[in-house]
């Protein structure tokens, strides 16, 4: 009985991964190798799903656009992430000001996704808020069409969704560093890039890769900013995913989730090969 | 001879509070010189404005007899070691103590020589590619102190080095921070808040008190002649008292316990609270009708030959010329 115990209390969780994660991942992968036509599964074991994802000279550009946005948002949340959190954590001195600003962080997450990203559309329109005022003000003398509905606002929408994730584990990374380090560097002669570099950097390190596995699995998987936001003139895998449940391909959907699913663990693997995360769990 | 560290003036003011008080001091070339006193007496503050990490409100520092009052800390030629040592947990030891020349922009091949030579200095060699979490309180301690020295600093700055360490390390510490200071012949500045600490390794001792300097001289000099109550009492080993003839500190080591005032000599008449026995030595704790306390420590074998018990009535005695005067207005 005693033996048994340890066993029982992992039960649970246990139970839980493998009805919510494990079976369905197998599912996925068992009906990858189905053939289909028009209006109906056929259960079989074909590569022709696999074959389709890989020979097509289509499915090809989608995944590529996929990297594209993926690494642009990562590049852009990356940095934009690292200077807020260091500005929360090393600029501002006062923790109630810090709290505040920190909460003021995640007003945007009070809404909906999908709300953050439609309020974009009267904004960066060919009527909108920015046109309009830039139109007004004589900077500009057409109105600017790249601004709504192009890769440009797909990856404004995404950077706007995600920063976030990016900022909160490196502002929790950069909180634990020791205030004396800083003033140790200084007094060895280091200057604020020096410090910036060779302390602050490393020491940041598991917090950059927490959040650099956030983003890029977000973006890589994402569906809706894309199609919304490029008013369906770009394309993802997710995107190119749901398209094929709407004409009801399961198999073709699926055979491009699990080559999706086995890409996207590969990134992470080799985000956790050069980051040790482990520290900051 | 010029001074190496001079202090002028020095004031640190946070808002309206006063952390260091207008402290002037001269510190002589190549001497060990240990700031002492009770927490919040300023001895963190001042070891702070002469390292550059704490900006000067008022007044005026030299080191050799430049006026670096506005300079950065590393363009001072001080070299800071920070309680709890401050090493960079990502880098390994021998990478620690090559930090200061790598941000001169040294060569890594040439860095990394002359930090293997500081490891050798401090008698780490073995340790040379282990994290700072890999090392033990002493062995960090001494990373740590070759990290600070491997700039050539003409002033090292220590920020009590040795309170993190356990007794035993602590002795062998600190007759090892003393060989370093003679054999490099550079100017030690250390704060501690232990006295026994500050005797045994200082030049110079500066006691000091709610941002003042209440005593800069020897430690002998400290010890056989303070100048306030407030030093005698904090360097211990004194009785302070209230006689009629004026306030006294005499040395708990040079009273007894008399039978009687026959002579008629110096006095404390009570009866005993206290009797610690302390190895060679029996410390005897005596509250006189007055209220005042005063201890004596007898040599194991006097005490002995007439053994008092707390509770039973006992007189002090010392002889009158080791009654040091103390100005009467210190607190």
């Amino acid at each position: 009985m005693p033996r048994l115990f340890p066993w029982l209390q992992a039960a649970p969780l246990a139970l839980v991964l493998a009805v919510f994660l494990l079976v369905p991942v197998a599912m996925l992968v068992i009906v990858s190798f189905y053939d289909y036509d028009s209006f109906s599964l056929i259960p079989a074991f074909v590569l022709t799903n696999y074959r389709e994802v890989f020979a097509s000279f289509v499915t090809w550009q989608t995944y590529l656009k996929t990297l594209y946005f993926a690494g642009i948002t990562w590049a852009v949340t990356l940095g934009l992430g690292f200077w807020l959190a260091y500005f929360l954590a090393f600029v501002v001195q006062n923790q109630t000001l810090r709290t505040v600003l920190f909460v003021l962080c995640t007003v945007p997450f009070w809404t909906s996704n999908l709300i953050r990203m439609i309020a974009w559309v009267p904004f960066l329109g060919r009527n909108g808020i920015l046109n309009g005022t830039l139109l007004a003000t004589g900077v500009i003398k057409e109105p600017l069409e790249f601004l709504l509905f192009s890769d440009f606002s797909v990856i404004l929408a995404f950077v706007h969704l995600y920063t976030l994730f990016m900022v909160v584990p490196i502002f929790n990374t950069m909180m634990r560093i020791d205030r004396r380090l800083l003033e140790a560097a200084r007094d060895m002669g280091a200057g604020f890039w020096q410090t910036l570099w060779c302390v602050i950097l490393p020491l940041c390190k598991p917090g950059i890769g927490i959040g650099s596995i956030f983003v890029v699995v977000l973006v890589m998987g994402d569906f809706a900013t894309v199609r919304l936001m490029s008013g369906g003139q770009s394309a993802s895998v997710g995107l190119m995913i749901a398209n094929q449940i709407g004409l009801m391909q399961y198999p073709a959907a699926a055979a491009n989730a699990v080559v999706l699913l086995a890409m996207v663990l590969l990134m992470v693997g080799a985000m956790l090969r050069v980051i040790d995360i482990r520290k900051e769990l | 001879m010029r001074a190496d560290v001079e202090l002028i003036g020095v004031t640190k003011r946070y808002g309206a509070a006063v952390a260091v008080d207008g402290i002037s001091l001269a510190i002589p070339p190549a001497s060990y010189c240990c700031l002492l006193g009770p927490s919040g007496c300023g001895k963190t503050s001042t070891l702070r404005m002469i390292a550059g990490h704490e900006s000067i409100s008022d007044g005026d520092i030299l080191l050799a007899g430049r006026n670096v009052t506005n300079l950065p800390p590393a363009a001072r030629g001080t070299a800071m070691m920070f309680q709890s040592y401050a090493l960079f947990p990502h880098l390994t030891a021998l990478e620690n103590i090559a930090f200061g020349l790598r941000m001169r922009g040294m060569g890594k091949a040439e860095r990394l020589a002359r930090a293997a030579e500081f490891l050798r200095l401090v008698q780490l060699e073995k340790m040379a590619d282990r994290l700072p979490t890999q090392l033990s309180g002493g062995q960090q301690q001494r990373v740590a102190l070759a990290r600070a020295l491997i700039t050539s600093p003409k002033v090292l700055l220590l920020d009590e080095p040795l309170s993190a360490l356990d007794p035993f390390l602590r002795t062998q510490m600190r007759e090892e921070l003393k060989r370093l200071q003679r054999e490099l012949g550079i100017t030690f500045i250390h704060v501690t808040h232990g006295q026994e600490e500050a005797m045994a390794l200082s030049d110079i001792a500066v006691v000091m008190d709610q941002g003042r300097i209440a005593q800069a001289a020897p430690p002998r000099e400290i010890f056989e002649k303070p100048a306030s109550a407030f030093v005698a009492r904090f360097i211990g080993g004194h009785n302070v008292l209230e006689l009629p003839q004026g306030r006294f500190a005499v040395r708990t080591d040079r009273t007894r316990l008399a039978p009687a005032p026959a002579g008629g000599g110096p006095h404390l008449s009570g009866h005993v609270t206290a009797v610690e026995y302390q190895g060679s030595a029996v410390r005897v704790v005596v509250q006189a009708r007055d209220g005042q306390t005063a201890e004596a420590l007898l040599p194991d074998s006097l005490f002995h030959a007439s053994p008092v018990a707390p509770g039973e009535a006992a007189t002090l005695g010392w002889e009158a010329q080791e009654a040091h005067p103390l100005p009467r207005d210190a607190a």
